[in-house]
């Protein structure tokens, strides 16, 4: 006997996709939904709430199958775009992570460095149709008897290439100031000194994992959007930890999930995938990526409805604390807040600024909600569950 | 009041002349210099703020061109890439001005040329390098 009084399996909410039935909304309509009429009744009518998020995510980068040349090669020196990419694989396949630089960068020698060309460009370059240089290195072998190649080549030209993030979609993230009297160049943007502006990063009530609190129905083999073509969630992503903190409604109060996606790039689109240059920092690629969440009871419904004003993140000290892991906050702001403009932090007033785009996330939603509508898209049924928590959350609060 | 912001190219042999002063005394107008880089017999550049009648503005502005300073509005020389913006808002933390800025509800990343005084802080701070404020060039080239 199940707990709920609404109950809807995979295969119904699917049958009904492909009947052109669904009701599919985006995470932000859910929100007035369920408040209006409840959880019960919203989960009696959506079927798919669209989740997305549009951001720098580092953890990040493709496997690329280049091409074999006459004679046989085994890379095992790889250059694209005079940026290294690990080639301690087969023959010809290589990894490229978004955050190594060109080689002949200057990095953070002139400080703060630019940083305006590394692995994530190249990312953007390939699936923006334009040809990269790919140089290679190797020693003879019997079977692999070429000893350097050099090649121009395109996406086209690749035999396979899939782009795999061993972690995104980070389940909140801090607020970052800086309360040293220098001006620090980090990953989360550049922070004034003495607490005078706040960057945060998280599309909040838009971004999947916090309108799945506990991964009920993320898992491997969610389907989704991943840099505009079609991905999967393949993993728990590094650094998954489903034991943060939390709210009464489920949202964790820190970082906490994250998931490993991975989908074949030659889907993929330069609109959704978009190699950054954080000054000081270093180089990166912005991913596109939206999660389709099955309204499959009450509780699915009561967690797609959270609201920025209901998820909740600390703020934390990014000119010493961090990197010297010094475990410490100033305390915790809404979303809403971080919204607004501005927050209060150790009784100062201090500017905000979104790192994560919310109008590209919105988008997102908005696209992915459109091709289930069109039957373009169903979803993707996890066959194992990503690490959890015992819960237990009172939905009729 | 009329406000409007200025880049200014000084030729040479301006740039030992008290130009800004003249602004003062004839044309009544109350001035801002927001950047200058003005070297003895070198080719000099300023950003100037210009507030004053709309008649006296525009005097004063012909009296400069008489001079040989060559005026652009300051506006028309910063730009943001429509294409390449994805609407982050990291440029928002940084601009003193609010020429970048959010509208809310929405969180649209905006900006308004009008407002923008060319100090360039949004330029390296912008991930995809969105903004573009194409008279550093000819600052360089200035100072070369």
């Amino acid at each position: 006997m199940s707990k709920f009084q609404v109950n809807k399996t995979y295969a119904e909410i699917n049958a009904r996709i492909r009947a052109g039935e669904a009701v599919v909304v985006n995470a932000e309509e859910m929100i007035d939904i369920v408040r209006r009429d409840g959880p019960v009744e919203a989960a009696r009518k959506v079927d798919v709430v669209t989740t997305g998020t549009f951001s720098t995510m580092c953890s990040s980068g493709a496997f690329l199958n280049f091409g074999q040349t006459t004679p046989t090669i085994k890379a095992a020196r790889v250059w694209i775009n005079k940026v290294p990419a690990y080639a301690g694989l087969a023959a010809i396949d290589i990894y490229l992570g978004v955050t190594e630089p060109a080689e002949d960068d200057p990095l953070n020698k002139i400080y703060p460095g630019e940083f305006r060309y590394g692995g994530g460009h190249i990312i953007e370059d390939l699936v923006a149709g334009r040809k990269v240089f790919l140089e290679a290195k190797a020693y003879p072998t019997d079977c692999y008897a070429n000893r350097k190649c050099k090649k121009e080549l395109a996406l086209a030209d690749m035999g396979h290439a899939l782009l795999c993030n061993p972690r995104n979609g980070y389940q909140n993230y801090n607020c970052a100031v800086n309360m040293t009297d220098r001006t620090v160049y980090t990953y989360m943007g550049t922070l004034k000194p003495h607490c005078r502006n706040a960057n945060y990063c998280s599309a909040g009530e838009l971004s999947p994992l916090l309108n799945d609190p506990y991964y009920r129905t993320i898992g491997l083999g969610t389907r989704i959007f991943l840099g505009g073509g079609v991905g999967y969630v393949t993993w728990q992503g590094s650094q998954h930890n489903p034991h943060a903190p939390r709210s009464p409604n489920g949202t964790p109060r820190r970082p906490a999930g994250t998931i490993m996606v991975q989908g074949d790039l030659k889907q993929m689109s330069a609109h959704w995938l978009r190699g950054v240059s954080l000054q000081g920092y270093g180089c990166s690629l912005a991913v596109g990526l939206g999660v389709p969440i099955p309204i499959l009871d009450e509780e699915m419904a009561y967690f797609t409805g959270v609201s920025d004003a209901e998820i909740f993140t600390q703020v934390v000290d990014y000119g010493h604390d961090y990197t010297n892991r010094v475990d410490r906050n100033y305390g915790e702001v809404s979303y809403a807040a971080l919204r607004s403009g501005e927050i209060e932090v150790a009784g100062k007033k201090v500017p905000t600024a979104p790192l994560s785009s919310r109008v590209k996330a919105l988008e997102i939603a908005e696209i992915l909600k459109q091709w289930i509508l069109d039957r373009k898209f169903e979803l993707g049924e996890p066959v194992a569950q990503l690490p959890t928590v015992d819960y237990s959350v009172d939905i009729n609060k | 009041m009329y406000t409007r912001i200025y880049f200014l190219r000084f030729p040479k042999e301006t740039s030992d002349q008290p130009i800004i002063y003249q602004l003062v005394r004839r044309y009544d107008i109350e001035f801002n210099i927001l950047k200058a880089d003005i070297l003895p017999q070198r080719e000099g550049i300023m950003i100037l703020e210009l507030k004053g009648l709309r008649e006296n503005v525009k005097e004063a502005l012909a009296y400069l061109k008489d001079l040989g300073v060559n005026v652009e509005r300051l506006a028309g020389k910063i730009r943001r890439d429509e294409d390449r913006c994805f609407q982050c808002g990291a440029c928002t933390g940084v601009c003193p001005v609010g020429a970048l800025f959010i509208r809310r509800p929405d969180m649209a990343v905006l900006f308004d040329p009008e407002k923008c005084t060319g100090c360039g802080l949004c330029v390296p701070v912008c991930p995809i390098r969105a903004m573009e404020v194409c008279f550093d060039e000819i600052v360089e080239e200035a100072l070369i």
